[in-house]
């Protein structure tokens, strides 16, 4: 048997570098589903503390303490419901959240003993069969004639949807895309939500009714502001980031196989064959953030020989907590600090490596800082952020900052009968559990702004 | 959701969790924040006759033994009756029962064994309309050696008497609560009804001294190097509850006597499992004073969860469900074969199921099938007594499986044999006595 050795800087981008079985291996779910004996032995874990630092660390309050006690009794369908009432996308947010920088970081548990509740499994092992069953626990509220106006598909928008429903208020959300779900469908990575458990959620959500999903419709395209605003009684938008920060160096938009992360992961997400998506043998992530670990992370799972993430300061100013840096170490991935891309090459129209420079800061880095290296890469994925696309708002006069929609604490834009949430607006957390509580919180008051009460 | 409002004596709750008389519930403050959290009714913390305050130590009134993970297994008290100022307990009273309309409020009571001290402490715990009340005949510390408590409690004609006395002087309904420091409860509660008490509650705590501590050589609890024994409580104290309401809702003489059950009710399925006996309120204590008021939480969601889940709409769908299973020894089907079945799938080979069988019951379980560590169980000698069902830390990992079909290897009888007890069994004396006749 022979190996053509590649010559150094040839591009090497292949489909299936790993066999059906070693991917459909590594592509499993990461956190499988508790036992019941591993459900009731966690449970029972927690003290029920008053005034809960895991609810308060929760964006959207969760009764943590009730719902696993609620487990602990043999009561799993009143634990997913003391769920649900906060958080109707508890079970994607079961999956996805990063519990070991909230609830689980707040447990009493970890200050005890260092080991906190299993709150995030605790949570998903309450919600599987509620939401299993496909339809929607909660009843729509008496139709009271209001009719809103819902910018995204996505966690915010989906979440102020269910809540408006409640109220007996009628929504219509306007998607680009072709499922409903937003980065919950093409963003989260495939391991952390297996099954099609993101589409089958928006399913469940939606069984509420008094929802109307339109496909095809993107804001500012397809759909103008100021016709929503005309022919709604509100509007809420919940857009998210549709547009990917750049590096800025010479022939970034011209090279091959250079890629916006979020891209490359919506395609691997609607992938049904992971086997035909082409990897890169030696990659290149840029970037500090959960997409950049994802990336690097399923990278690595699609069978890449080597994966580099390179991030421009060190651990701490990670966004990425320390729990998924370990993911992407223990995965394969090899972090580098205080590093930056400073130039990139080219082999013909194709990426061949990465030009990179040390920055100040890195105690105990190999190299001094100003030291200059490169890195064979085949595929340069960039993960430095997403901005957001203030440009479909067609300049309605929206208060802006930093390119995202600024709010008050009930989600209120600037503008009249225009709230909004999730990552569009300034200021929070960029996570699928605080978009919940943004399109929650935004429905709670339209719902009062329109004169609709829940029952 | 279902509808758990129960109407026990005439009296409706919103929901069957009583808070039973304790510091939790002696107060305006708490027993507010108790309504705040949804407990559908209280039993306001024993009053006694006017005169100068209750006094009680400075020091610790409860100890307790603990589980894993220091988990609250049992706790004992020796608090004694409110050592507040009658008057402002009677105006509190009235103000709570003012402010909070729909939920029960009964007042414990316990005042000398006398006519006169009874009829006039009714007048006034009437003059706050309440609910109704509760007479204390359980405290098994402190009380006692004055005369009342368990001292009265364990006296059946005295329980009868003050019961007779209580109904004479009072239109609210009376209940009578027991002491389970007896030796059967059957006595004090046919007496109470033999009285014309309206129920009965049960239990009062379980006489107790938690710990002995090796060092000092005094009780785990002390004040000034002197400790007493007090009263138990706590989910360790559920089976002898259990077992003591059974005995009175299947007591022909007590048929139907209403039933508020004590004892150890920490979720909603221990709450469940007492109505199935018949009771018609629970009241809990120890739990609200282990976890905080919040605990109803879980009880009401829970006991309405299992209701919707069952068909029951209501609790008098499933009350007393189980009273009819339970029965004496004697009546047990002696033809019933079941044996330890392990599922090997869940077994994680800690292996104590075979040691708790082989040093302590019938060394009926192998620890080695061809040569390798597995413990399976051998129905030759298995008689189905459930040990090892009970001692593996793996839940429903080994079950206990009705054998119908075959011969049981272990006696060499069919396994399909009709009902038999032992009232008609050769061995039985009394079956030869009978036919002798």
């Amino acid at each position: 048997m022979t190996i053509a050795a590649n010559p150094p800087g040839a591009s090497d981008i292949r489909q299936g570098r790993l066999d059906e079985a070693t991917l459909k291996h590594n592509f499993a779910d990461l956190h499988p589903l508790l036992t019941f004996h591993e459900a009731k032995v966690e449970a029972e874990r927690c003290y029920f503390c008053f005034d809960a630092p895991c609810q308060h660390a929760c964006p959207t309050a969760i009764d943590i303490p009730l719902f696993i006690r609620q487990i602990a009794a043999g009561n799993r369908t009143g634990a997913a419901m003391t769920i649900l009432d906060s958080n109707i996308m508890g079970g994607m947010c079961a999956r996805v959240c990063p519990t070991e920088t909230l609830c689980e970081e707040a447990c009493v548990r970890e200050a005890a003993e260092g080991k906190p509740v299993a709150i995030g499994q605790l949570q998903r092992y309450a919600t599987e069969p509620t939401i299993g069953k496909g339809k929607s626990p909660y009843q729509r509220g008496k139709p009271t004639g209001k009719r809103v106006a819902i910018v995204g598909a996505g966690p915010a928008g989906l979440a102020c949807a269910h809540e408006l429903s409640l109220a007996g208020v009628d929504s219509t959300i306007f998607e680009p895309r072709e499922k409903a779900g937003g980065l919950n469908e093409y963003g989260i990575a495939a391991y952390k939500t297996v099954d099609d458990f993101a589409a089958r959620e928006v399913d469940f959500i939606l069984s509420i009714g008094g929802v109307e999903i339109r496909r095809g419709q993107a804001l500012g395209v397809n759909v103008k502001l100021e016709g929503l605003r005309r022919d709604y009684d509100a509007v809420f938008i919940g857009m998210g980031l549709g547009g990917a920060n750049k590096l800025g160096l010479p022939r970034e938009t011209e090279l091959e196989n250079v890629i916006d992360a979020v891209d490359y992961i919506a395609t691997l997400r609607q992938a049904k064959d992971l086997s035909a998506l082409p990897v890169g043998r030696r990659v290149v992530v840029i970037g500090g953030g959960m997409t950049a670990i994802d990336i690097a992370v399923q990278s690595k799972k699609l069978g890449a020989e080597t994966v580099t993430m390179v991030y421009r300061r060190g651990p701490e100013q990670m966004k990425a907590s320390a729990y998924e840096r370990e993911l992407a170490q223990t995965s394969g991935v090899v972090i580098l600090y205080w590093t930056r891309p400073v130039a990139l090459e080219g082999r013909g129209d194709a990426l061949s490596g990465v030009v990179f420079e040390t920055g100040d800061g890195a105690e105990g880095a190999s190299a001094a800082p100003g030291s200059v290296f490169r890195l064979d890469a085949d595929m340069l994925f960039l993960a430095i952020g997403q901005r957001g696309t203030p440009q479909a708002l067609d300049g309605a006069g929206i208060e802006l900052r930093d390119g995202r929609i600024v709010v008050d604490s009930e989600r209120r834009t600037s503008i009249e009968r225009v709230w909004a949430g999730g990552d569009c607006v300034y200021g929070g957390q960029d996570l699928t559990v605080s978009a919940v509580e943004d399109g929650k919180q935004a429905a709670r008051s339209i719902a009062a702004a329109l004169g609709a009460v829940r029952a | 959701m279902t509808d758990l409002r129960t109407d026990f004596l005439g009296v409706t709750s919103p929901n069957p969790f009583w808070l039973a008389s304790a510091p939790p519930t002696d107060r305006k403050v708490n027993v507010e924040r108790a309504f705040r959290a949804g407990w559908g009714g209280v039993v306001w913390k024993t009053l006694g006759e006017a005169g100068p305050p209750i006094v009680n130590v400075s020091g610790a009134r409860y100890g307790a033994i603990h589980g894993p993970d220091r988990r609250l297994i049992a706790m004992n008290n020796i608090e004694l009756i409110t050592d507040r100022d009658l008057e402002i307990n009677l105006q509190e009273i009235k103000e709570v029962k003012r402010a909070w309309a729909d939920r029960t409020l009964i007042v414990s009571l316990m005042v000398p064994c006398d006519e006169k001290s009874w009829e006039d402490i009714l007048a006034r715990v009437e003059e706050t309309e309440c609910d109704g009340v509760e007479l204390n005949f359980g405290c098994p510390h402190g009380m006692s050696e004055r005369g009342m408590g368990s001292a009265v409690g364990q006296v059946p004609e005295y329980v009868e008497m003050v019961a007779r006395w209580c109904k004479a002087h009072t239109r609210m309904p009376v209940i009578v609560k027991l002491t389970p420091n007896i030796t059967d409860i059957r006595h004090p509660a046919r007496a109470a009804k033999k009285g014309g008490a309206d129920a009965v509650s049960l239990i009062n705590t379980v006489n107790s001294i938690m710990a002995i501590d090796l060092d000092h050589m005094t009780p785990d609890v002390v004040i000034d190097g002197k400790g007493t024994h007090g009263g138990m409580c706590g989910p360790a104290v559920k089976p002898i509850a259990l077992s003591m309401v059974s005995e009175i809702a299947r007591d022909s003489d007590c048929a139907g006597l209403p039933i508020s059950a004590i004892g150890g009710i920490t979720t909603w399925r221990d709450a469940a499992e007492f109505i199935a006996l018949g009771s018609g309120t629970v009241q809990v204590c120890t739990a609200a004073m282990t976890y905080g008021f919040k605990v109803v939480q879980e009880m009401i969601t829970g006991l309405s969860d299992y209701m919707d889940e069952k068909g029951y709409a209501t609790i008098e769908d499933f009350r007393g469900a189980a009273i009819p299973s339970i029965v004496d020894w004697q009546y047990l089907n002696l033809n019933y074969v079941a044996k330890a079945e392990i599922d090997q799938k869940l077994c994680i080979q800690c292996g104590r199921c075979h040691i708790v069988c082989e040093d302590t019951s019938h060394q009926a379980i192998f620890a080695r099938v061809n040569g390798k560590r597995q413990f399976v169980v051998n129905e030759a000698e298995c008689v189905g007594c459930n040990l090892c069902a009970l001692v593996c830390p793996v839940e429903d990992c080994i079950t206990l499986v009705h054998k119908v079909v075959g011969v049981d290897p272990r006696t060499g009888l069919d396994y399909a044999r009709p009902f038999a007890d032992w009232t008609t069994h050769p061995n039985n004396p009394a079956v030869h006595a009978k036919a002798a006749e």
